[in-house]
């Protein structure tokens, strides 16, 4: 009987879990969005726990205070089974938290890993001190921090963008905040980040990992603009090269 | 025989083999170091206070400056100052008191790590000095330690010296709590501060020559010509990154347990109260720790391109530290519960620490969940978090434990109106100085950046922190030399002046003379050193 009920359960698990995954698989995944969200529900867990330890300590600092020099504490003393009860409640409330947080990570976490079939890919190389980015048609771009020049990074809006992206000498990392992205970039390794350029905007990478002397002047725009656009401006470039 | 009764002899202190005067240079020498580092860090909120150079000469070589002073402050603040300070200083004098013991077990050796540790401490400030200092932050990755310029070896050879008198001390005191405490006292009625010293010390001897060996092949790559970590010569590049973690992240384990054991001893003579569930704090909460530390380490590489599978997989051992932590913060907190507070300058910072450790613990709970992390990691929000629980949490544990036992080592009493003022200047400059970071952090401001020319709405936030930090150096000023004034010319303390129960205070002269007792102790059953009634 109960290795039936356990048999007709199990498609009762699978099915939503399947077509949940089918129906998830249409939809335009936006990792910023899928952060921003999980930010959200984080800071409010964060914000219960705070309050409730923080209102307790403020009350009891306050509550507690000694009234004569000679009076001591009253501290209970906990039986066996309380004390058993004081260490395990709370450590499986502390687990399930845990556990929700960690499947919440886990869900967003495989939107950031699943590159989309449809995603235009570019090279990005990591040197001291500066980015170059290689395009599928062999055009590279660069920026510089001292003159303010070069292209940067150019991605097309509305298309998933994928990187793939190596170093040249020392460990370097691909910070773009803006779309909530960032990996590490190392000489003997090809790593690589997606994201979903939504809208027409141009923001800033910034190199991560700490790698010398110029440090914070390795970053670069990342510009993205409209399909046509962004096309246009590729040809040209390769036409001039 | 008292130990005041000889006056100052240079001589003595050299050669001193008593657990107590090693204790007492531990806390100089770590001092000392805090006061360098603490200058570096003043002088980095001044070079972010602007967005152009501020410190620095000019743009393209600023970086050389600027990142001298980073890895100086990292290094002397955790190597230098939180681990020699928590299990030097604390361990070192009050430690064998605790238990009821004449000294440590081996005092010889207990001098030996001492002056290592003051080896550690020049070889560190050779930085000022040497024409191509280490620039390699306190992590020292390769391959870029490798490849600068500046002189990784002074790095190796400052974590090797401190390592070294590291792995002896925790020898030292593992055997000195197993064989020689007082007769009758089970390992029940041990004080927890002396519970967080045998679970740090037993992190630490495990840890320690992992981290030994990866500076040690970061030397033989840069001096010798090897190849551990090169790529281009079947090298791993992440191998470093992997065994420096291994140890680094168990290290804050190293620091944190043993100043929330101050905080347990400060608080619960402060409260005149019983530990809230001792048990769970030590068997659950502090070894569940020690169990945990080594299986969270790649939360340090969350972004640094490692498999799948165990990014997932240490963000739920990362995560489930909570338990752990959430038993001792139970317990800490439990411990004000139906109390006597008196509000000494040892529990006024005390209480700080519950907060900074709320504030702190919290903000580490995002960082544990790898996709968080591919937004937060490596800006001004691991900054803010890792110095609210290490840095600052653990620097105002230091300091309670100062303020706790100065009546011990000097006989004589802290002064009140500097020690009060100098806690809130500390406390609200801390505040003032990262609660900012926390929120440029989130908007993507970089770490180690002096230059962020690319996020100028950053830079008033910037200004805030500045001026949080000079509060904060003020308010440290004022506490050293608080200490200094009152331990010339400070008013003499009772014997108890806290009325505290545990053994360093009830059967101990202040301060204890060599081999600390007059009588022998003897601990009867019921004894606990919470034993308030």
């Amino acid at each position: 009987m109960k290795g039936r009920l356990v048999a007709l359960s199990i498609p009762g698990i699978v099915t939503p879990g399947v077509l949940w995954a089918a129906e998830s698989a249409k939809k335009v995944v936006d990792p910023v969005e899928n952060w921003n969200h999980l930010w959200n529900e984080v800071l409010i867990d964060l914000f219960i726990m705070g309050t409730v330890f923080s209102v307790l300590a403020i009350h009891w600092l306050i509550k507690y205070k000694a009234t004569s020099p000679d009076q001591v504490g009253r501290g209970p003393k906990l039986t066996r089974a309380q004390s058993w009860a004081w260490a395990m409640v709370p450590a499986f409330i502390f687990m399930a938290d845990d556990f929700f947080l960690a499947a919440k990570g886990w869900t967003v976490w495989n939107i950031y890993r699943n590159v989309p079939d449809n995603a235009y890919e570019i090279k990005v190389t990591g040197n001291m001190w500066y980015w170059q980015f290689e395009y599928p048609n062999g055009v590279t771009t660069t920026y510089s921090y001292d003159t303010k020049e070069g292209d940067g990074l150019m991605v097309p809006v509305g298309t998933p963008v994928v990187l793939r992206m190596t170093s040249n000498d020392v460990i370097h990392s691909f910070g773009l905040p803006a779309y909530r992205v960032k990996e590490d970039v190392m000489p003997g390794r090809v790593t690589y980040i997606w994201f979903n350029p939504l809208e027409e905007k141009q923001t800033w990478v910034t190199c991560v990992e700490f790698c010398g002397v110029l440090h914070s002047q390795m970053y670069a725009p990342v510009k993205a603009v409209p399909r046509a656009k962004f096309d246009e401006w590729l040809q040209k470039k390769k036409s001039t090269t | 025989m008292s130990t005041e009764s000889h006056g100052f002899n240079l001589r003595e202190w050299i050669f001193t083999t008593d657990h107590k005067r090693i204790g007492v240079l531990y806390l100089i020498g770590s001092i000392a170091a805090f006061s360098v580092a603490g200058i570096q860090a003043l002088m980095i909120r001044i070079e972010q206070s602007s967005l152009g150079p501020t410190l620095v000469h000019d743009v393209a070589t600023g970086g050389n400056q600027y990142n001298v002073w980073l890895y100086f402050h990292g290094a002397a603040m955790i190597l230098g100052f939180l681990i020699p300070g928590l299990t030097g200083f604390a361990a070192n004098y009050f430690l064998p008191l605790m238990i009821g013991a004449k000294d440590v077990a081996f005092p010889r050796v207990n001098a030996f790590s001492v002056w290592l540790f003051y080896a550690g401490i020049v070889m560190a400030l050779l930085t000022f000095v040497v024409g191509d200092p280490p620039d390699v932050m306190w992590t020292g990755y390769p391959p870029y330690s490798v490849l600068t310029s500046g002189n990784t070896a002074f790095y190796v050879f400052t974590v090797h010296l401190l390592g070294f008198a590291s792995i002896l001390g925790a020898v030292n005191f593992l055997v000195t709590v197993i064989y020689m405490r007082a007769p009758g006292m089970g390992w029940n009625q041990l004080n927890m501060f002396v519970w967080s010293t045998v679970t740090a010390f037993v992190i630490q001897l495990v840890f320690v020559p992992v981290l030994a060996s990866a500076v040690t092949m970061l030397l033989f790559d840069k001096y010798l010509g090897t190849h551990f970590f090169d790529p281009a010569n079947g090298g791993d590049v992440l191998l470093y990154q992997n065994l420096f973690w291994f140890y680094s992240h168990p290290a804050v384990y190293v620091i944190l347990l043993p100043a929330l054991g101050i905080l347990y001893e400060v608080v619960a003579t402060s409260a005149k109260n019983m530990i809230f569930n001792y048990k769970a704090a030590v068997y659950g909460g502090m070894w569940g720790i020690v169990l945990i530390s080594g299986e969270v380490w790649i939360h340090h590489l969350y972004i640094a391109g490692m498999p799948n599978w165990i990014r997932i997989g240490m963000m739920v051992s990362t995560l489930l530290i909570s338990v752990p932590v959430g038993l001792l913060t139970i317990s800490l907190f439990g411990t004000l519960f139906r109390g006597a507070i008196t509000y000494t300058i040892q529990m006024k910072y005390a209480a700080a620490c519950l907060f900074l450790f709320l504030i702190g613990g919290l903000t580490g709970i995002p960082l544990a969940m790898t996709v968080m992390t591919t937004h937060l990691s490596e800006t001004s929000f691991v900054h803010a978090h890792f110095h609210y629980i290490m840095g600052i949490f653990s620097t105002f544990a230091v300091f309670a434990a100062v303020y706790y036992w100065f009546p011990k080592m000097t006989g004589k009493l802290a002064g009140e109106k500097l020690g009060n003022l100098g806690f809130w200047f500390n406390f609200i400059g801390v505040n003032v100085t990262f609660m900012p970071l926390f929120i440029i952090g989130v908007q993507g401001m970089p770490r180690r950046y002096w230059n962020y020319e690319m996020f100028p709405q950053f830079e008033p936030f910037h200004k805030v922190a500045l001026l949080g930090a000079i509060l904060v150096a003020i308010g440290m000023g004022m506490t050293i030399l608080n200490w200094v004034i009152s331990a010339i010319s400070g008013e003499k303390s009772p014997a108890n002046p806290w009325k505290s129960a545990s053994l360093e205070w009830t059967d101990c002269a202040n301060p204890p003379g060599p081999g600390n007792f007059t009588k022998d102790v003897v601990i009867k059953p019921e004894w606990t050193p919470y034993n308030y009634v």
